[in-house]
């Protein structure tokens, strides 16, 4: 697996709607590996590897390439910029953030009052959006949209870190890093990975836009190429902090206990058939893996599965802590099972009997 | 028309898993239909072809329930729900699921016995005294388990909705005479989460006219929420609901065909909730898309009651509709 | 027909959402002279068809969207004397009181909403807003009387003209969208004078404020290579913040963010600025809540732009916006029209490498 590039899909920034950087990469890395390469009118790469056999089957394996982030809505005469989230944001996580702003990256913070000036009553309430804004250092409202027209994107500014002993050299002692967006660099990633390798059918990897303000990259793409079955791969909440004593509850789910097969989210049931293919090549190959606790989150097949008369579909994800905050972590374990998961089972795919009911 | 309700309402099928409804209704409309199709999504098709219009009618097949999200070590269940469970009906409630473990609904301690529990506040206890014990896995589904029963010339049971709309189906399949149009009656799936399975076989069918038979609320319950329908009054032909507009020429088409048969209608307009039509509407281009509803009280509790009469009319309004002319 | 007309007959006209008969024929009759065919497909979405001046084998075809649908009620239960009514779409209830209304029974019948008398009530209820449960509709009939004329499922509009206010602005009901409806007519006539080698297809669309259903299906039935929204926006008063509100004359707003296409925003900003006309950026982060929002995603996916129309008391009887703000958004949509070529279709997509 290629550390170099999930730190640098890391840190490629594209929020929704704005995803050319990170498209870029991608079309860089998988050029060389498939067949047939384009980009359609939203903006998702779809890159077209055909299949060794005729098998007849066309599989499409989505990737979203979109991160939340910030828009610049607004400026104050004095050059504060306003803002709103792109996607879902958690307003409690933005006070005091650095973010990048607009194409070239305009360094800036998200203020905050200093705790001096505050009030013990203030510091109980998380502060609602509307009352944020970011420095970009400026004097005036029109200097603040000269560089920051409205619309503009913004992102966070957060470096790609290897964690533990070892420090920011060499491998990530820890088998873990850090860094934003791995919802869903982490699935792109896993993607350009696979795109090595052939397999008995046509695959059809889209790298999607617009998945976190609604799944629409995914939805245009599933129903353009009309494949028989279809798989997302995601970077998914996961939620294994320590719990009060005494509490027997199941975390979403567990940094380092393989990757996460979806049964269901709040988008989409998982087609039963593909489901136990994950489940049974997991075994078979001796991969780690888990099951996502039910109903949380929803990911590109929940408009992928609707499309046209219907597309059986399932998912495979990489937790990862911390998920649309600026920064989060997650175990490169984890990702590397969650390539060999899924290529084993794209590789079983034509031998399960998924036609027909 | 008893026996095959009756069927219908206690058999397994949440949202997702239809499969044992699926196959139960491929038994009673196999040798009716001139082809039985299932498509992707599980959706079910008994086509009647003939010269007409093509015209969907659906129902769906699929029902509220629970999915497992965690067993904890000594064997108790957490779930999640599957459509929209009402918590204030859970408690106490037998769930079973589809390799026949029956577990019961448990609440922990609740410190305001006045409020209803969350979700998160209640367990299924399967018997099992530890975790090694319990045979369902994590993301398995179950259902309420619950006898049907008649009380007087009403029906009684579990997943009435949309097991009735169902149950419509398979009684005007059964009893039509030569089929005027291209029917594709299509019993669908996941709509409690969703409308999912209508989304697809929507697009799949496409049809020129469709119609959802589903239930409906009524408003004559004590103190119950302002509305014009009541149960025995007839089949309900529906306006609009929380999710759609019904066509105003096949709602108009639908009042007329129940005047010319002299069968008992009344107009619904529901503020909540929704059916398979709001799906099947908006499918590609448009299709002009009304509802019949069986009125219904007590919907998404283990015990939801219809009236025979209503649903007779529902069955005798739907053939008067595809015997005729559907010209809007 | 001028605009001022237009925009007076298309406003007080009756078309709740799934009922737009009312607009429907005016609109009808209005886009006809403009364009080669009319069409009204199976959601009663119209369709005013204008083939390309520059003629092409199979040209292009640009779809530009407004709503004709407007908020109103439906009668949910005759009780006694008075009609007990459901919203179809999203009043804010603290307006309805006393306001005049019209029930579509067999016959149109004139109505208001009525409540009952503060003067019989606690001081602590006066205090509290009505609920609509609380409120009904009376037509002046009898109990027994009622029940003859009206159905339960008739639907029911507010009965408020169309006003000149100064410096050109205007005051009706429904102008959420039938400004945009006007906008759509005041570009057909503008293309009368221009040459263009796209097909447009003016769509006026049904059902948006139950959920963009009438642009979800007629996007998918005319297959666009583009398409622009036209759609009112918030209009700026004392009692709203500054932050996604917009001056009324100030021009039409051009939208950006993830619903449109960067494309479609250059070329409205370009076209603008070519012709002087004025015009305010909108910054909308996610979904738009327009037609704009349906349209992007019907099919293979369409390029699409967003124009708003400011407008001032959305979703009550009283909306304002101004005349100019709706020429200045036919003329920006005529022309972007007539700047459409061959080229553009390979702008909607993004190049292949050049990493940033």
């Amino acid at each position: 697996m290629d550390l170099n590039l999930l730190e640098r899909l890391s840190l490629a920034r594209g929020a929704s709607g704005d995803e050319g950087a990170v498209r870029s990469i991608l079309a860089e890395v998988v050029g060389p590996l498939v067949d047939e390469l384009q980009v359609d009118t939203i903006g998702n790469l779809i890159a077209i590897k055909r299949g060794a056999s005729q098998s007849g089957l066309k599989v499409m394996v989505a990737a979203h390439m979109d991160e939340v982030g910030l828009m610049v809505v607004g400026a104050d005469n004095n050059g504060f910029l306003r803002f709103r989230p792109v996607g879902g944001v958690d307003a409690r996580v933005l006070l005091a953030n650095r973010v990048l702003v607009g194409p070239e990256g305009i360094p800036g913070v998200i203020g905050a009052k200093p705790v001096h000036l505050t009030s013990p009553k203030e510091r109980e309430a998380p502060l609602p959006v509307e009352q944020l804004y970011i420095d970009i250092g400026a004097k005036s409202k029109d200097e603040a949209l000269g560089a920051a027209p409205l619309g503009t994107y913004v992102t966070f500014d957060t470096p790609f870190t290897r964690l533990g002993a070892g420090g920011a050299q060499g491998a990530a002692e820890s088998g873990r890093v850090a860094g934003k967006a791995f919802d869903d660099r982490a699935g792109c990633c896993v993607l350009a990975e696979l795109l090595a390798e052939s397999y008995p059918f046509d695959l059809l990897a889209v790298f999607t836009v617009q998945e976190e303000v609604g799944l629409r990259g995914a939805q245009v793409a599933a129903y353009a190429l009309c494949p028989d079955l279809a798989f997302a791969l995601e970077g998914t909440v996961c939620d294994d902090a320590p719990r009060p004593e005494g509490e027997d509850v199941s975390p979403t789910t567990r940094l380092g206990f393989g990757p996460a097969i979806t049964i269901t989210d709040a988008s989409v049931v998982a087609d039963r058939r593909l489901v136990e293919l994950l489940m049974d090549t997991a075994e078979r190959e001796g991969i780690p893996c888990q099951v996502k606790q039910p109903n949380v989150g929803g990911t590109d097949i929940g408009a992928i599965h609707l499309q046209r008369g219907g597309i059986p579909t399932a998912a495979l994800s990489v937790p990862c802590r911390y998920i649309h905050s600026p920064e989060s972590i997650l175990d490169l374990g984890d990702l590397e099972n969650c390539i060999r998961l899924m290529r084993a089972s794209l590789m079983r795919l034509p031998s399960i009997p998924w036609k027909g009911r | 028309m008893e026996e095959v309700l009756r069927a219908l309402s206690e058999a397994y099928g949440p949202s997702g898993n239809e499969s044992e409804v699926r196959e139960l209704i491929r038994g009673m409309v196999e040798s009716y239909a001139d082809e039985l199709r299932v498509d992707a999504l599980g959706n079910l098709m008994a086509i009647r072809h003939g010269p007409g219009k093509r015209v969907m009618v659906a129902a769906h097949m699929d029902e509220i329930g629970v999915i497992v999200s965690h067993i904890d070590d000594k064997g108790f269940l957490r779930f999640s729900n599957i459509g929209g469970l009402q918590n204030l009906t859970l408690l106490g409630n037998r769930v079973r699921f589809a390799d026949g473990t029956v577990g019961v609904i448990g609440c922990e301690k609740l410190e305001d016995r006045s409020k209803v529990p969350e979700l998160s506040k209640l367990f299924i206890d399967v018997g099992a005294s530890s975790k090694g014990e319990v045979r369902v896995r994590v993301g398995d589904m179950g259902v309420i388990d619950r006898s049907f029963a008649m009380a007087g010339s009403r029906a009684v049971g579990k997943a009435m909705d949309d097991r009735a709309g169902c149950a419509a189906l398979v009684l005007a399949l059964r009893k039509m005479g030569e089929c005027r149009h291209d029917v594709y009656f299509t019993f669908t799936t996941q709509e409690e989460i969703g409308l999912r399975g209508a989304t697809a076989s929507g697009f799949g069918v496409d049809p020129e006219v469709a119609l959802a038979v589903d239930v409906t609320a009524t408003g004559d319950t004590p103190k119950a929420p302002t509305m014009a329908v009541s149960l025995g009054g007839g089949a309900a032909i529906k306006v609009r609901d929380g999710g759609m507009l019904a066509h105003p020429g096949v709602k108009e088409l639908l009042v007329r065909r129940a005047e010319e048969r002299g069968l008992p209608y009344q107009l619904e307009v529901l503020e909540g909730g929704t059916t398979d039509a709001r799906a099947i509407q908006t499918s590609r281009a448009g299709v002009p898309t009304g509802v019949i509803s069986i009125p219904c009280r007590y919907i998404h509790t283990a015990s939801e009651m219809i009236d025979l009469g209503d649903l007779e009319s529902a069955v005798n309004l739907l053939l008067a509709f595809l015997e005729g002319e559907i010209e809007l | 027909m001028t605009l001022g007309e237009f925009l007076k007959a298309v406003t007080e006209a009756p078309g709740p959402s799934g009922y737009e008969e009312g607009v429907r024929q005016i609109v009808r009759s209005a886009f006809s002279p403009y364009c080669d065919e009319l069409r009204v497909d199976p959601m009663g979405n119209v369709w005013a068809v204008r083939r390309a001046t520059r003629r092409a084998d199979r040209a292009p075809r640009i779809m530009l969207a407004a709503h004709m649908d407007e908020i109103g009620f439906v009668v949910k239960k005759i009780d006694a004397h008075v009609l007990r009514v459901s919203q179809v779409g999203g009043f804010d209830v603290r307006i309805l009181p006393g306001q005049p209304v019209l029930v579509h029974g067999k016959v149109p019948l004139p109505g208001v909403i009525g409540s009952r008398p503060p003067h019989v009530l606690p001081p602590d209820e006066r205090e509290k807003v009505i609920p609509l449960d609380e409120l009904f509709v009376d037509v002046g009939l009898t109990a027994e009387e009622l029940p003859r004329y009206v159905r339960v499922g008739d639907l029911i509009t507010l009965r408020r003209g169309y006003v000149e206010l100064r410096n050109g602005l205007v005051m009706s009901k429904a102008l959420d969208d039938r400004a945009g409806v006007a906008a759509l007519y005041s570009c057909l006539q503008e293309l009368q004078a221009l040459q263009h080698s796209w097909d447009v297809f003016a769509v006026a669309t049904t059902q948006e404020e139950v959920g963009l259903r009438g642009a979800m299906t007629s996007a998918y039935g005319v297959a666009p290579d583009a398409a622009i929204a036209v759609d009112v926006t918030f209009g700026r008063t004392p009692d709203c913040p500054d932050i996604g509100t917009f001056e009324l004359d100030k021009g039409p707003c051009i939208a950006r963010g993830p619903n449109i296409h960067p494309v479609m925003f250059s070329l409205l900003e370009e076209t603008a600025k070519r012709l002087e006309i004025p015009y305010q950026t909108e910054p909308i982060p996610g979904r738009s809540g327009t037609d704009a929002w349906a349209i992007q995603v019907a099919r293979e996916g369409v390029p699409t732009g967003l124009v708003g129309l400011p407008l001032r008391y959305m979703h009550t009887p009283g909306e304002v916006v101004c005349l100019r703000d709706i020429e200045r958004a036919g003329r920006l949509l005529a022309h972007l029209v007539a700047t459409l070529d061959e080229r553009v279709l390979s702008r909607f997509r993004a190049p292949l490498g050049s990493s940033s």
